[in-house]
């Protein structure tokens, strides 16, 4: 099942909090939601899952329009809210069957789905414990465990590692990715190492509007046109490389990066094959070359320079 | 009908799986019980097998006791975010309101049922009128009714829990005395709009042994009223 939003609007009063975006997500993809806090992602995701409604266009979840008919759509649905709300009170088994109830999971199939989820969830240690008494790993996986009961097509995950420690948050990806495979996932983040440790596509959000749509690697060539590369030349001082760096055709710009070291980051022009450039450049002068490797642009550097500009 | 006992035992389950629960209905079969056997006015004073000082005091104790149990019904989940998973599963407003309703109703009953140990106890000491006691009880029931929708309204208005009981009061207190004020201040037709408005009126008819189909239908009225107005402020809520 895959999850399509057109056209999708929301006003909160006279403030637009979603201007008119489109997506999609299909199955067995994770899907990265990334955007500084305040971008409107929450709010798509209260609406994908039905939870407010849309001012304007619609949310299909296979082919159901989520406003049309919320109860078929909700079915197919798990959702991890923000800030995972639980029922602090209640036990953690309890909890996973009031869960299951209220997600149509057939009587008889109520207790095994328990049992799998406390499984998967590895939540066997404190199955009979109040929610309250869990650490927030835990808590974070009866969350999960609430939006999988009923094994829905659909994963709606805000923000699924907030307050969490590395160790937890570790785990929390690996159980994300694993249970993904199958499924069709959209997950929220502002951490981009999160993003891009877990999802296959990325979708950058910005004061409501998207602004970027792609895989990682595709949204780094989009946007850093050219290779990058990291030199250290052993034998001679950085004035000279500096002074001679001027004649080479292929150069954009270039940084240094440590003077002390004397390593400098080259930046090459649109198509032109960088690496071998500099080597016949540092062959044809005479340079010691002891260091030349490729950059990597950190998802980082695009998302900053996307929503900076407003 | 099947999700509406769904969340009506879950509310329930809350309820007796926590100490204020208890201490709710502890202090409610505490006054009830003090006013009944204990203070002036009551059973031996009078010298006499009647349970009209029970009944008295049982629809005042509700009138502070039926807000202090549906204060959190709405406003916690507000408050919480649960309110997020619950809507989001398959369930319609009106069945989450009715299971609310009913899950505060049931523990409603059950502070009732341990009343009736006022009632045999009084039953034992002399000739009673069990008619009265069976209308009184109905009396009691449908008040009751009336006043977790007044609550359950006044929650999901709020997420503060305080504030949803302050509001739950206020509705109230005009079907318990305001109206009543009204009516004794005002005449002719007027003064017996006003009468017919407060639960005070219904309740005593009741309490005499009166079951009036009026009567019953007046708080029927108010409960489905309050109730769809609940359900109306979750719809609502989407669109804001």
């Amino acid at each position: 099942m895959n999850i399509l939003v057109k056209n999708l609007t929301k006003f909160y009063g006279s403030v637009l909090a979603v201007d008119n975006i489109n997506f999609e997500v299909r199955h067995g993809e994770i899907l990265g939601f990334l955007g500084p806090n305040g971008a409107g992602k929450t709010t798509t995701m209260k609406i994908i899952t039905s939870y407010l409604a849309p001012t304007g266009g619609h949310v299909l979840i296979g082919d159901i329009d989520v406003e049309e008919s919320p109860d078929e759509a909700r079915r197919h649905i798990g959702y991890l809210p923000e800030n995972n709300p639980l029922y602090q009170e209640m036990f953690v088994v309890d909890f996973l069957q009031y869960m299951a109830q209220l997600a149509d999971v057939p009587k008889d199939r109520i207790n095994s789905r328990i049992n799998e989820m406390i499984e998967v969830c590895g939540l066997q240690e404190v199955k009979h414990k109040r929610i309250a008494h869990l650490s927030k790993g835990y808590q974070q996986r009866v969350g999960l465990a609430q939006a999988l009961i009923h094994d829905p097509e659909i994963l709606i995950l805000d923000e699924p590692t907030t307050g969490l420690d590395p160790r937890q948050i570790i785990e929390i990806r690996e159980l994300i990715k694993k249970i993904g495979k199958e499924k069709t996932v959209l997950l929220s983040s502002h951490i981009l190492a999160e993003v891009e440790a877990t999802c296959d596509r990325v979708v950058i959000i910005n004061n409501g509007k998207i602004i970027a749509d792609g895989t990682a690697s595709d949204l780094r060539t989009q946007l850093f046109q050219g290779q990058r590369y990291t030199i250290l030349v052993a034998n001679k001082s950085l004035e000279e490389i500096e002074k001679q760096l001027k004649d080479l055709a292929s150069l954009e710009n270039y940084k240094v990066i440590d003077p002390e070291q004397k390593i400098i980051s080259i930046q090459g022009k649109g198509d032109v094959d960088l690496a071998q450039d500099i080597f016949n450049f540092a062959v044809a002068h005479g340079w010691v070359l002891t260091l030349l490797a490729p950059e990597q642009t950190k998802l980082e550097d695009i998302f900053i320079q996307l929503t900076s500009d407003n | 009908m099947n999700k509406i006992m769904t969340i009506a035992k879950k509310e329930l389950n809350t309820f007796l799986d926590s100490l204020s629960g208890y201490i709710i209905l502890v202090v409610f079969l505490g006054i009830t019980g003090f006013f009944t056997w204990l203070s002036a006015n009551n059973i031996i004073f009078i010298g006499q097998a009647d349970l009209l000082p029970f009944f008295s005091v049982a629809f005042w104790t509700l009138f502070f006791f039926v807000p202090a149990l549906t204060m959190r019904s709405f406003a916690e989940e507000q408050n919480t975010g649960t309110m997020e998973i619950l809507l989001t599963h398959p369930v319609s407003f009106s069945q989450v309101v009715i299971g609310k309703f009913l899950g505060d109703f049931l523990l409603i009953l059950i502070a009732l049922g341990f009343t009736l140990v006022y009632y045999i106890s009084v039953a034992l000491i002399g000739p009673i009128d069990h008619g009265a006691t069976v209308s009184g009880y109905l009396g009691l029931i449908f008040v009751s009714m009336a006043y977790i929708s007044i609550g359950i309204y006044a929650s999901s208005l709020t997420r503060n829990q305080i504030i949803a009981f302050l509001i739950a009061v206020a509705i109230g207190i005009f079907f318990q005395f305001i109206f009543g004020i009204m009516a004794s201040i005002s005449s002719g037709i007027l003064s017996e709009i006003f009468d017919f408005l407060g639960f005070n009126y219904h309740y005593q008819n009741f309490a005499r042994g009166v079951v009036e189909l009026k009567s019953v239908l007046y708080l029927i009225t108010i409960t489905v009223l309050a109730l769809s107005l609940s359900v109306l402020n979750l719809y609502s809520r989407r669109y804001k």
